[in-house]
């Protein structure tokens, strides 16, 4: 029965999880792309930050609040004709990152920010001391001491990214939560979709034991 | 400006306000300062008194709100940012935290400030590892800070200072968090580099041992004003200064003082260099009245005993001046109490 089940629907649950990762995989870096700098700016204009500087802060927190008040599924229908104009159609897993991208970017501002805000100040103040310039305190004090809570957050973004990824697939996005709305909603194959929940559950337990590992292995607060 | 040319930092009406939502808070009032080139300068004060906000005027940290700081007569208040960034990797700093890169090894973290200078990677090494040797942690330049003590992280943080040749050491509370023992042993370090490096350095502390282990000259901060300044010894010895007074005499002078409050009370100082005459003898005999003694006490500064006497004088108070008289011919310092409210 299992070999049947597999035969039947093996190759689709493959490459459904084969898009899933592509979807969430590429629009978490795209984001990121964009929310380390929007979250370095937060911090660095913020009032008591390193270049203070009150109406790109206050217009940097505005758009961040307003974008992650926006439930996902709105958002990505909101955004359609953008979507269109940059990936020529609006359905589809390539389509989908635009929308994800776009809704995760200020999250992950957020993210980064607090990230930021942890590093103790004054190992920032003792980098001053010693005539480092604010580019230098970024890369090298801020970006690298934060380097563990920044690993961190990132595996939590890309949890985060996978289930608005299968929302997606509710608007033919693609992927596993397409997989579990077409067969497990529409026609009524419980068992498929539960397979899906499965593989859902499987790829993010995956990436936080990788992320994880991955921030444990690099802080050096922790000895021995 | 005239100033000897010994000065290498020069601290001209320095004033601070910080500006909360409590309203302005005047953190600094008026500060002048003259430190020499080859001090041990030590900034003395109460929590809350602004030697913190002092030092970070001091390399501009803290912008003054008012007055100039002259770094080799250089005004700093004349710097723009990148100037300003040039002179401070000259006027290094440690702190009470150490701050450290907790990310960076104890090598990399010597590295940092040559970095900032743009010095190459293999030459940073030599002279980091140069400098461990120094501060005697060469053996653990591959160890990351979490795994050092306090004042083997304090020791990573004098080397990281070191790394840029600087002409000032500030230290900013820098063995407030560690121990007496290894306070002793980083205050040795301090003092090895002044004397090796001829690095002017300026100590921040709350505490007065610190003061009398190495400084030479001494600052009393109290309340955001200057209360006095001076050589260690004369600080100690005759402290003109309430803050002072309090600070010399923690225990001892002031609430003794309280106690005797009303009658006629008088402190006597003496250095090493008094006669070895039996002075407060003779005085009895030369008055012919008692004295009461109160309290009596020795200590070493910088090297010199330094002996504080209380004594309680006859209520006549004919007698009571001549004895004052006595004191004064045998060049000893008096300073007569009884006015003193504790």
């Amino acid at each position: 029965m299992l070999a049947e089940f597999w035969q039947e629907y093996g190759q689709m649950l493959a490459e459904g999880t084969g898009t899933t990762l592509y979807m969430t995989l590429a629009s978490t870096l795209m984001a990121y792309v964009l929310g380390i700098p929007m979250g370095i700016i937060l911090v660095v204009t913020a009032p008591g930050g390193l270049k203070p500087n009150a109406p790109v802060y206050k217009v940097m927190d505005f758009i961040v609040n307003i974008v992650r008040s926006i439930p996902f599924l709105i958002l990505l229908i909101m955004i359609m004709p953008f979507t269109r104009l940059i990936v020529g159609q609006s359905y589809g897993s390539t389509a989908t990152v635009v929308p994800l991208v776009v809704s995760a970017a200020p999250f992950i501002a957020r993210m980064v920010e607090s990230s930021l805000l942890e590093v103790d100040h004054g190992v920032i103040e003792a980098a001053q001391s010693m005539g480092a310039d604010n580019w230098t305190i970024i890369w090298k004090v801020m970006l690298t001491e934060a380097r563990t809570s920044l690993i961190v957050g990132a595996t939590i973004a890309l949890g985060t990214i996978l289930g608005y990824s299968a929302m997606a697939g509710t608007v033919g996005g693609g992927g596993l939560g397409d997989i579990a709305i077409r067969y497990g909603y529409y026609r009524y194959e419980t068992n498929v979709m539960l397979i899906t929940v499965v593989l859902l559950v499987l790829l993010v337990q995956i990436m936080q034991a990788i992320g994880m590992k991955i921030s444990k292995k690099l802080d050096k607060r922790i000895t021995g | 400006m005239g100033a000897d040319e010994n000065t290498i930092i020069r601290v001209e009406n320095v004033s601070k306000t910080f500006s909360g939502k409590d309203g302005q808070v005047e953190a600094l009032k008026n500060i002048n300062l003259d430190i020499h080139q080859g001090d041990i300068f030590g900034i003395i004060g109460m929590s809350g008194a602004g030697k913190s906000t002092l030092v970070r005027c001091l390399n501009f940290l803290e912008r003054p709100t008012e007055g100039h700081v002259f770094i080799d007569g250089k005004d700093l208040s004349g710097l723009n940012e990148k100037e300003l960034r040039a002179e401070r990797t000259q006027i290094a700093m440690i702190f009470q935290h150490f701050n450290l890169l907790m990310q960076r090894n104890v090598i990399d973290n010597v590295c940092f400030p040559m970095e900032i200078l743009g010095i190459s990677k293999a030459k940073a090494r030599k002279r980091a590892l140069e400098l461990l040797e120094e501060v005697d942690l060469a053996d653990k330049a591959k160890s990351y800070p979490a795994q050092l003590s306090g004042g083997q992280k304090q020791r990573v943080a004098i080397a990281r200072a070191l790394a840029s040749d600087p002409k000032i050491l500030l230290c900013d509370e820098a063995t407030s968090a560690l121990d007496p023992t290894t306070t002793k042993s980083i205050l040795a370090l301090l003092k090895e580099i002044n004397e090796k490096h001829g690095i002017t350095i300026v100590i921040i502390t709350h505490a007065m041992s610190v003061v009398q282990e190495i400084c030479n000259r001494v600052a009393i901060i109290d309340g955001g004003t200057l209360a006095e300044t001076g050589t260690v010894l004369e600080v100690f010895s005759r402290p003109k200064s309430r803050a002072a007074m309090k600070l010399v005499y923690p225990d001892g002078g002031d609430t003794s003082v309280a106690e005797m409050k009303g009658r006629h009370c008088i402190r006597i100082v003496f250095s090493s260099n008094s006669s070895f005459e039996p002075v407060i003898g003779n005085m009895v005999l030369y008055c012919n009245a008692p004295v009461n003694i109160l309290l009596a006490d020795t200590r070493d500064i910088g090297g010199i005993a330094q002996g504080q006497m209380i004594l309680q004088l006859p209520e006549d108070e004919q007698v009571a001046a001549r004895m004052i008289a006595y004191l004064r011919e045998r060049n000893l310092g008096v300073e007569e109490l009884d006015g003193y409210v504790g």
